[in-house]
């Protein structure tokens, strides 16, 4: 069933923000090296400018060789260090004081209708139709909440500030700048997640950890799955990859069959410890580097150094409630 | 243990080598891929098409574009230092307080599944770290920057932590959903989800008291850090101010 704000509208939109930001960076002179920045955020502009297109006119595997070339070609980019940063100026600061005093806290209702629109929309809004068409993707609700959320936000803040939305997107460059290569490691990292599928390193790992079991003993046992899921998320990225490696290889064929585990408390359990690597770990980009990246802090690692405590504590609790709450 | 069973971990040690010398992580992860689809024998071109489809197929991961652009602008008309006044209005509001507060409203939404109601580009840049800095500042002055980035990466890491633990309570998130289909699928049957959702909670509450005391000491050691900084600060103005003594009494 079709939607009248789709996923791939929000796509485009991100796109037509990163192509002017390309753009606005080639114009920079105060960059030093302005063309390869420009270069890097446009072949990341034109996979969601033009990733359909070409997907619809040149085919599966051609579409995805060429993005697959202009993956290779922005790394290579970032790893040779030529993503440069513009001088942002501040030469209309009194103006823009004037303005910002006027405000008072009305400055904050904008910041504040991103998160409290998105909300109305997926819980209130999801299922609403027109004559036949839902007005929400159905398949990603978050998303396209968040994108007519953003847009909200944006008219509310023009409206504020007498800010127009290009003046919006060249405020972004700012942040752009400073957060930079990171903001595409999230996918780059979800594709290293594709190529372990594809490699079978799940199937590998469980094997492997098969070799060091000891099923008799049991409390072995629930730190080898507590811990594995931790270890191998943080390998992944991602406790949803872990999952599914880990329990089929420890928790179901000695925890839940051999020692009679509540299986439902154990994968619940199991699947938090597998959080715990997440926060541990620099391949969960999205959590842990994008924002130390997004907050300009000097030590990339410093979110993760942060949560480390937590994160091992959270996974010695883990341990001690499977050991005493699980099992009969 | 044969080749066959070790190849395809390869990637493992190059990404934790790579990482650990601070290489740039997208060189990284392009070589860990490479080097796992080579080490279990795929050509180039099969890997370039996975590469290209695993990265236009995650592209809804970088959703955090919409939002730059608007705290762009709010930042512009001075979001950031208004959020530091309001807070400073506030007389019991310490940074410790605040990230305990929004850890336990963040915590309790996302285990009713308003999981969208913070996030980092939403609230933790544009206010969770402004108004956490300012109280620190409002409280000791000028903060040294070492401070500041520790302030402003345990309001990130506040946010992660308590939405992990917070969403898995919500019986029809996409984990809880995973979880009851693995079961069914590997023969275990009647397991509902709410079953799994109940169960996530001695774990979301062992969370909360962990973070909360972490929290409730944070104060007290930006407190002695500031000290410690100040009296450091003192010491070198003062041998430097000896010094100019000395080379006018030269």
């Amino acid at each position: 069933m079709n939607s009248l704000v789709n996923i791939n509208l929000v796509l485009y939109l991100i796109g037509i923000i990163v192509m002017l930001v390309a753009f606005m960076s080639l114009r920079d002179t105060s960059n030093p090296r302005r063309i390869t920045t420009a270069l890097f955020w446009f072949l990341f502009g034109c996979s969601f400018l033009f990733g359909d297109l070409m997907l619809a006119t040149l085919g599966k595997p051609l579409t995805y060789r060429i993005v697959g070339v202009s993956v290779l070609l922005m790394a290579a980019l970032a790893g040779a260090n030529l993503l440069g940063m513009g001088k942002h100026s501040d030469d209309d600061r009194p103006a823009r004081l004037q303005i910002a005093g006027k405000l008072g806290n009305r400055i904050f209702i904008p910041a504040l209708t991103i998160p409290i629109v998105t909300v109305l929309l997926t819980v209130v809004v999801k299922d609403f139709q027109v004559g036949g068409w839902f007005l929400l993707d159905q398949k990603n609700l978050t998303l396209t909440s968040l994108c007519i959320a953003c847009i909200c936000a944006l008219g509310l803040a023009c409206l504020y500030t007498r800010g127009t939305p290009l003046q919006a997107v060249r405020e972004s460059r700012r942040l752009v700048d400073a957060i930079g290569w990171a903001l595409i490691l999230p996918q780059m990292l979800a594709m290293l997640g594709g190529v372990f599928v594809a490699a079978k390193t799940g199937q590998s790992i469980q094997d492997i950890v098969k070799l060091f079991i000891n099923p008799d003993s049991r409390m072995t046992l629930i730190i080898m799955y507590c811990t594995g899921m931790a270890l191998f998320t943080m390998i992944m990225g991602n406790a949803f990859a872990a999952f599914p490696v880990m329990t089929a290889g420890i928790a179901l064929p000695f925890l839940i069959n051999q020692h009679h585990a509540n299986p439902a408390a154990l994968v619940a359990i199991g699947m938090f410890s597998g959080y715990c690597g997440t926060l541990m770990t620099p391949m969960a980009a999205n959590f842990n580097i994008v924002p130390a990246a997004l907050l300009e802090l000097k030590d990339k690692y410093q979110v993760i150094k942060v949560q480390i405590p937590t994160a091992l504590q959270v996974l010695a609790c883990n341990i001690l409630l499977i050991h005493f709450f699980v099992f009969p | 243990m044969n080749a066959e069973l070790l190849l395809p971990l390869i990637g493992i040690p190059l990404v934790v080598i790579g990482f650990a010398l601070r290489f740039n992580p997208l060189l990284v992860v392009i070589v860990a891929g490479l080097g796992t689809g080579f080490a279990v024998g795929m050509d180039f071109m099969s890997l370039l098409e996975t590469f290209g489809e695993k990265f236009l197929n995650s592209r809804q991961l970088t959703s955090s574009l919409l939002i730059l652009p608007i705290i762009g602008l709010l930042e512009h008309y001075g979001l950031r230092e208004r959020a530091q006044q309001w807070v400073a209005s506030i007389r019991s509001a310490t940074t410790g307080r605040i990230l305990m507060l929004y850890f336990v409203v963040r915590e309790a939404s996302a285990a009713m599944g308003l999981l969208s109601l913070g996030g980092q580009a939403q609230t933790v840049r544009p206010l969770l770290s402004p108004m956490a800095e300012g109280a620190a500042s409002n409280l000791h002055g000028d903060l040294p920057p070492a401070i500041r980035d520790r302030i402003a990466a345990h309001a990130a890491a506040c946010d992660n932590v308590a939405l992990f633990f917070g969403e898995d309570i919500f019986i029809a998130f996409g984990a809880v959903l995973l979880m009851t289909a693995f079961l069914k699928e590997n023969g275990i049957a009647g397991v509902e989800p709410l079953a799994i959702g109940i169960w996530g909670i001695p774990t979301a509450l062992c969370a909360l008291l962990i973070h909360l005391f972490r929290l409730s000491r944070l104060d007290a050691s930006i407190a002695k850090e500031i000290a410690a900084w100040q009296r450091s600060n003192q010491a070198n103005q003062s041998s430097q101010a000896k010094q100019s003594d000395m080379v006018v009494g030269a």
